[in-house]
């Protein structure tokens, strides 16, 4: 039985930050942040919205080009590191509010930035395992960094949404790895309001060894090499990452650059390399062959080859695509109006 | 002076989530929320319907002084939707700069956090409208 | 049904009365109304109040204020109707003379408004509209009749210019009212420049917040006959009461008030008038566009046109039909509960001949208009002198 995405969708707010913008408040050189990032504005989330109603946007998305009933949908998981209630699922408010309740099991996954991947990676596991039609698997975050951190410079705000089945599908999922130890790169305690990462750290014993780890699985189970793909796509903290590990699995930089967003998006944590995927499938030809691999610190990497089929061309149109939700529409916002909007400003009690 | 209780949270989703509404079946007329009896025409059965989230800025206005709940979002355009299904709702214009908003204006529904029950308190969801 | 006329009326100084409670003040309009009716004991009593409840905690009003007046024992009826619940009193009293159950009733309204904060206000003010359709999304009254004056600027042409037009006029005639809160004349520009509430209405567009009682003593006609000493008798001669759907989003045509036009229909059928009887008017502005919409409403002139009647000097005093002679909610205060009952009053002191400056001449008929929420109530009583 081929298993697969039926439908997908993504959510981007308009609200933009220039990062020049950040930088001037703090006194930091905004062109140095943007060089070594490779970072130049990112989402801000309007103070209505959060995980739940960008997952809520998306998650419809999704079903419009699924085509589907949702009472059919057996599962619904949202990863996220922002979910707006720390017990009390985001999960329950997307079911509800698509129609799939109440025969579904949901939960809410957290695991950083690959929350959303995790999501993915069981909800095909239960339709391959015959439990269910539809399966829905969301990536989502508002994600925050400590004033005048380097982190937010990227934290950004955005969904990825995929409906998994074996009927219909837009693309075939034909292979999966996951390679998970135990690296304390980046956390949050809990009851903390912003995490705290280990610098340089971050880098090779943490991005780079799971998402090389996870790939080489990956290419091994599915006998495959970098040629074979016509996209490729990783977790993108920002935008030199994802290009230098997908450079050193031997892809070239244009099968890199569809799914490449972070650079005018920032980091959307459990959404960052859903919703490159998104980017991709908006534009893919059938028979193309997509390489994806996330990685959330703590630390771990989640794998997937998909291969799109016929049926994308009949229904990527019927939601707006990512690229266009990222490049037009835009609203800027100055420091002040973000730190508003983030909470960032102690209020009166 | 919240009166943002999860009960009564609850028993508004249809309306407030999917946007659940009823057509009377004695005179076809488009209610949402759905109601126990028409106004229009009196009747006590209804063919439930979802109502598509779109539609067009009947009147508006835009709020610079609100109550406590809302006055961290102001100045703020709360508006009258004609729904394209006939209905009409009083909800909030976001994503929009408020000069620009015209009667006539088409807007689409979409799913936003609309108030919540102070900082360790229930959110409340619902629909905002944004332009189309 | 027996004919009711008003023997006593009593307001106390309206504003902001940090040293009164809702109990002292409401004394002091019953204490002055019964003085005024040369009466000490009642057989019922009505009390208007929107929202004791909110504002100073505490419900069971009637009772606790049949109490506070050393009249314990009397049956005593709290009727709400938002921003009509005055109107309402004053209702609620005459059926029970109409009906033959009492001889004289003390109608009282009261609204003590300052204690919360200005937020809490808004808050509490808004429970007068649709809490689950309205409020739930952020509507706020100011917000509500800002979006039927758009509709009203946008069908025709309404300026800003003659929305102040109406709050330059009442305020004028509030310097000549002693219990108004609001006692200084001011200009368009003022109004105009005055900070923004809800756009298109600023600040001094919107009636304030205030602390304030009224109250009048009804009876049937025969003991006020007896009780008048050579004062002009005035009747309830005419009583319309009419409602209309809660959410402004739910009315057909939103710059309309259709309660107020059956309302008025209804009052001026039952006092067997036309309009064209009627001399003066004391309707509510709780809003500067309530004031053109509810002439629109009443017949004062065609659908569209009240805007000019402010700026054409028609409805000020001295005009041909002088509005709100009392100053209004605009410059009089808006004791939410007390409005409608303090219509009552002026409109008893006109008719009386004892209104001083502001003293429409001759005036034999005389008419409030009292309103709830964005309409969704409205009591209109017509008064006349009995010969």
């Amino acid at each position: 039985m081929s298993v697969g995405i039926v439908g997908y969708g993504s959510y981007i707010p308009r609200r933009r930050i220039r990062l020049a913008d950040i930088a001037k408040v703090w006194g930091a050189d905004a062109e140095s942040y943007e060089r070594g990032l490779e970072l130049h504005e990112k989402s801000v989330p309007a103070r209505d919205e959060d995980t739940i109603t960008m997952s809520v946007t998306a998650a419809r998305r999704a079903l419009a080009r699924a085509q589907i009933d949702p009472s059919e949908i057996g599962a619904v998981y949202v990863g996220s590191e922002s979910h707006p209630y720390a017990v009390k699922p985001t999960g329950t408010v997307v079911a509800e509010a698509i129609g799939a309740v109440p025969a579904l099991h949901c939960a809410d996954l957290e695991f950083a930035c690959k929350a959303g991947s995790e999501g993915m990676f069981l909800a095909s596991a239960l339709v391959k395992a015959g439990d269910m039609r539809f399966a829905l698997a969301i990536g989502a975050d508002t994600s925050q960094g400590a004033p005048g951190d380097a982190l937010e410079y990227s934290a950004a705000a955005g969904a990825a949404a995929f409906i998994f089945g074996s009927e219909r599908l837009v693309a075939t999922l034909d292979a999966q790895s996951s390679f998970t130890t135990d690296t304390p790169d980046f956390w949050r305690r809990e009851y903390m309001r912003y995490p705290q990462h280990t610098g340089r750290f971050t880098g090779e014993p943490a991005y780079f060894k799971h998402i090389l780890g996870a790939a080489r699985m990956l290419f091994e189970k599915s006998g495959t090499k970098p040629s074979d793909f016509a996209y490729a796509v990783f977790h993108q903290p920002n935008g030199k990452f994802p290009m230098r590990v997908g450079q050193m699995l031997g892809f070239r930089r244009e099968q890199l650059e569809t799914g490449w967003l972070s650079p005018w998006l920032g980091n959307t944590y459990s959404g960052a390399s859903p919703m490159g995927l998104t980017a991709i499938l908006d534009v893919a030809k059938p028979g193309d062959r997509i390489f994806m691999v996330s990685f959330g610190s703590g630390a771990g990497s989640d794998g997937f080859v998909f291969t799109v089929t016929g049926r994308i061309e009949e229904v990527r149109d019927l939601a707006p695509r990512t690229r266009v939700q990222l490049d037009t529409n835009k609203l800027y916002v100055d420091y002040g109006t973000y730190a508003k909007l983030r909470g960032k400003i102690r209020l009166a009690e | 002076m919240s009166s943002l209780t999860s009960a009564r949270l609850v028993r508004e989703f249809p309306a407030r989530y999917r946007f659940e509404g009823a057509t009377c079946r004695g005179c076809g007329a488009v209610l949402f929320p759905a109601r126990l009896l028409c106004p229009h025409c009196g009747g006590r059965s209804f063919e439930p319907r979802t109502l598509r989230r779109e539609g067009t800025v009947a009147t508006f206005t835009v709020i610079h002084v609100a109550s406590a709940a809302f006055r961290q979002e102001t100045p703020y355009v709360l508006a009258v939707i004609d729904l394209a299904d006939g209905a009409r709702c009083t909800c909030q214009l976001v994503d929009v700069d408020p000069a620009q908003v015209r009667i006539g204006m088409p807007v689409r529904l979409e799913f936003r956090r609309i108030q919540e029950a102070g900082e360790a308190g229930v959110i409340a969801y619902g629909h905002k409208a944004v332009p189309a | 049904m027996r004919d009711v006329a008003v023997i006593g009326v009593g307001m106390n100084d309206w504003g902001e009365l940090w040293q009164d409670s809702l109990r002292t003040i409401w004394m002091q309009a019953a204490l002055a109304a019964l003085a005024d009716a040369g009466v000490d004991r009642v057989d019922a009593i009505t009390v208007g109040c929107m929202s004791g409840g909110l504002f100073v905690g505490q419900e069971h009003l009637a009772a606790l204020l049949a109490d506070e007046l050393g009249m314990a024992g009397v049956p005593a009826t709290r009727v709400e109707s938002a921003c009509a619940s005055g109107g309402l009193a004053v209702k609620a009293g005459f059926m029970e003379i109409a009906a033959g159950l009492a001889d004289i009733v003390l109608v009282t309204g009261v609204e003590k408004m300052t204690d919360v904060s200005g937020e809490d206000a808004t808050a509490a003010l808004a429970t007068a509209a649709d809490q689950e359709l309205e409020v739930f999304h952020g509507a706020t009254f100011p917000g509500l009749y800002a979006m039927m004056a758009r509709a009203h600027m946008v069908k025709y042409g309404t300026t800003p210019e003659q929305l102040a037009a109406v709050a330059v006029k009442n305020h004028r005639h509030g310097l000549a009212n002693p219990h108004a809160q609001f006692r200084r004349a001011i200009t368009v520009e003022e109004v105009l420049s005055s900070t923004m509430v809800a756009e298109p209405l600023h600040i001094l567009d919107c009636s304030p917040i205030t602390d304030g009682a009224a109250a009048v003593v009804l009876a049937d006609l025969d003991t006020a006959r007896r009780l008048a000493k050579g004062r002009p008798i005035v009747r309830i001669a005419g009583i319309g009461h009419a409602t209309d759907r809660m959410a402004l989003h739910s009315r057909t045509d939103m710059p309309t008030l259709p309660a107020t036009t059956a309302a008025t229909q209804k009052a001026l059928a039952m006092a067997k008038k036309q309009l064209s009887d009627v001399q003066v008017i004391e309707l509510h502005d709780c809003f500067t566009i309530a004031e053109i919409m509810v002439l629109e409403a009443m017949g004062v002139c065609p659908p569209g046109q009240g805007g000019q009647l402010a700026p054409s000097g028609r409805t000020a005093l001295g005009g041909d039909l002088p509005v709100n002679p009392s100053g209004g909610l605009k410059s009089k205060g808006h004791p939410v509960g007390a409005t409608g009952v303090a219509q009552v009053v002026e409109i008893t002191t006109q008719l009386r001949g004892e209104a001083g400056e502001r003293q429409v001449a001759g005036v034999r008929v005389g008419l409030t208009q009292n309103m709830g929420g964005t309409g969704a109530s409205t009591l209109v009583h017509v008064l006349e002198v009995v010969s």
